[in-house]
């Protein structure tokens, strides 16, 4: 892809072949990560996970998706149509737009804008938009349930996101990623910036909506939440778009905090997957470990704990820059 | 705002169950939500009512054993002996003493796999996904060995009017010891992923609190009892079988919220492994069953009581013979019934969550509550 984008040279057709390698990759990762989330929860469980379809169940997810495609696509009597069919769309959307600015590897990034950290963060949050829309529409008190608890975790979470996030922005002075990766040539953040990447691991957890912060689908209270009266192709947008929120945040992760692309030997865009999935790898331990937090006690620890020390760090951050 | 737009505040009603899947079967509570608020909880019961009184009414003595695996699927056993001491006591048999210690390696095995799923069951409320298979891994041992002697992994029906039925052997005993050995170095996981889990702690602590008088106005009995700080275990109080020749405590808390009932659960655990331990050690010699059990049990008139402590609290037995072969009535008191009648005064003023939890934490069984 690398090579042809190149030959092609124009932005345009850039474009293309990376919408085109975007959408293969967005499918083929959620394939390949709700295999690994059912590996790594079943090792960490003691029992081996699927086995069945192909070696070691490699294939369940494939098989899985296939199931999905064939269920009737249920529309209950009582919903409001239109933004019930449309709020699946609306949330898979914005994540796939994420895409545009990720830097793969130095020359592997479909468009290098200069507001990119911006872009990725304005795109998260609509996100939030689909999930009250899934929520309202369904005419269900389970579901306006969990898009109520979307909505405030959102927002509450979406604060120390950001404060953390300019801590960083500040020390490099752009907001573009290839910009951020670059000036993390020498040291890595996570090394002069190490509350910042807890604070936005657990900021990235809520924003994913996963465990302990799931409140928004919490199996045991709200059924299934927003997503709970959908069925077949519909739920498994949802379901797709949840994993390839968790690859978006790691990838964020990665880009801030863990030197991007950079590594030794390897090419960038090796270098780039193995630390996304390591985070991955990470967000799935937080879930198999933990029980879920209640809702008023997430609320109170994003506005009493999270946000105050975000700010701390900002401003330790900027007095640091200015003494240099 | 609200009055500005010229609208009203309205609680609605939500409506939990019967198919959910924190209610544990088909349990049905009606909600009156103030937001996410609880107004006013209200149980509805009987979805899984099977008529188990009625169905003594018609089928002799020995035919209703069978039900009562059925009443209390978790706790099979106590169920079990419950109903056989109480026919016991009706035909003056005496079991013999390797009969009772039989009855209680087995009774103790089974109140740790009903407090090991309960605890699994209880983490899955609370959104931790793992431990009800570390449970499962350890429960699975136990059913393994009661498989061996009871032949069920379940809806055990074992004990038999005068003793029991199978004798048990050098391997099931040295299994016993296994597992009391397995289970002991398992305590430090379940100590490190759970109790002292601040997320845990800060959902368990001051959640759900039971006063003493409530526990006395609602009759409440078992764990959730000795939660709140009331050392009442009828295997103690009211001593029955073998239970007075062995040394154990009764766990008890101190505040009496969900915290303590875990607790307590937990450390109750641990005392069945002592018995059990004991109880192999001295297990004695000689018959299982009483000689000159009739072969048609036909008791004579009168009226007995028998209860027993199970994983739940205090089961106990009314049974009315008129002198026939089959009973006259049959009462069952069951702890779950009267333990969830205290929950809608506990489910007043919390969260969906919290309600989740304090479900959860005063462990119910639906069909003992439904019989």
């Amino acid at each position: 892809m690398e090579q042809v984008a190149q030959l092609m040279g124009s932005a345009g057709a850039r474009m293309i072949v990376g919408l085109i390698g975007v959408i293969t990759l967005v499918s083929v990762n959620a394939l390949f990560l709700i295999l690994v989330e059912r590996k790594v929860s079943g090792h960490m469980q003691r029992r081996p996970g699927p086995m069945e379809v192909g070696p070691h169940g490699v294939l369940q997810s494939l098989a899985d998706a296939l199931k999905l495609m064939g269920k009737e696509l249920i529309t209950p009597e009582e919903v409001d149509k239109p933004i019930y069919w449309l709020a699946p769309i609306v949330v898979f959307l914005p994540v796939l737009l994420s895409f545009l600015v990720i830097p793969f590897s130095q020359t592997m990034i479909i468009r290098d804008m200069n507001v990119g950290i911006v872009l990725i963060l304005a795109f998260s949050t609509l996100a939030v938009l689909a999930i009250l829309m899934a929520g309202w529409s369904s005419n269900n008190k389970y579901s306006v349930f969990g898009a109520i608890r979307s909505v405030a975790q959102n927002v509450a979470y979406e604060i120390p996101l950001l404060i953390t996030i300019m801590s960083i922005i500040i020390m490099v002075g752009s907001f573009k990623l290839s910009d951020i990766v670059a000036a993390q040539s020498r040291y890595w953040f996570i090394l002069v910036q190490p509350l910042a990447f807890i604070l936005f691991i657990i900021c990235a957890t809520a924003e994913t909506n996963r465990a302990p912060f799931d409140l928004p689908e919490a199996e045991s209270e709200l059924v299934a939440g927003f997503h709970t009266e959908y069925s077949g192709m519909r739920f498994a947008l949802f379901f797709l778009a949840e994993y390839t929120n968790m690859f978006i945040v790691s990838a964020v992760a990665t880009v801030l905090f863990l030197g991007g692309w950079q590594g030794p030997f390897l090419p960038g865009v090796v270098w780039f997957l193995i630390k996304v999935y390591a985070i991955i790898f990470l967000l799935m331990w937080f879930r198999w470990t933990f029980p879920r937090v209640r809702f008023d006690q997430l609320v109170t620890f994003a506005w009493k704990i999270l946000i105050p020390l975000a700010f701390v760090n900002l401003l330790i951050t900027a007095f640091v820059l200015k003494l240099r | 705002m609200i009055e500005l737009l010229g609208l009203e505040e309205k609680t609605y009603t939500l409506n939990l169950g019967p198919q959910h899947p924190s209610t544990h079967g088909v349990l049905r509570v009606l909600l009156e939500m103030d937001g996410e608020f609880i107004t006013q909880a209200e149980p509805v019961i009987g979805y899984g009512h099977r008529g188990h009184e009625h169905m003594a009414e018609n089928r002799n003595y020995a035919q209703f054993l069978p039900n009562l695996g059925r009443v209390d699927y978790l706790h099979a056993l106590a169920y079990n002996q419950c109903y056989c001491m109480a026919v016991e006591k009706l035909l003056g048999l005496t079991v013999p003493e390797r009969g009772e210690y039989i009855r209680v390696i087995t009774n103790e095995l089974n109140r740790i796999s009903s407090h090991l799923l309960w605890f699994g069951a209880y983490l899955l409320d609370l959104g931790a996904f793992t431990p009800i298979m570390y449970c499962f891994d350890d429960r699975e041992h136990i059913l393994d060995l009661l498989d061996r002697i009871t032949g069920s992994r379940l809806t055990y029906c074992f004990y038999r009017f005068g003793g029991v039925p199978m004798d048990i052997d050098d391997d099931f005993v040295a299994g016993c010891r296994a597992f009391a050995k397995r289970l002991r170095s398992r305590w430090s996981d379940y100590d490190n992923l759970v109790t002292k889990n601040v997320i845990f702690i800060n959902r368990a602590r001051d959640v759900g609190l039971i006063t003493r008088d409530q526990c006395v106005k609602y009759g409440i009995t078992g764990p959730t009892l000795r939660g709140s700080g009331i050392s009442y275990d009828l295997r103690k109080s009211e001593p029955y079988s073998a239970y007075p020749e062995f040394n154990f405590e009764i766990p008890i808390g101190t505040r009496g919220d969900i915290f303590d009932r875990y607790l307590v659960r937990l450390a109750e655990m641990e005392q069945s492994l002592r018995i059990i331990e004991q109880a192999c050690d001295k297990l004695p010699n000689g018959p299982i069953m009483a000689e000159k059990v009739p072969k048609r049990i036909k008791p004579a008139v009168g009226e007995v009581y028998q209860g027993v402590e199970t994983a739940r609290g205090e089961f106990g037995m009314y049974v009315v013979s008129q002198g026939d072969v089959k009973p006259y009535r049959i009462k069952l008191r069951t702890p779950s019934f009267a333990n969830l009648s205290l929950f809608p005064e506990l489910a007043v003023d919390t969260l969906v969550a919290d309600l989740v939890a304090i479900l959860g934490s005063i462990d119910v069984v639906i069909p003992e509550i439904d019989r």
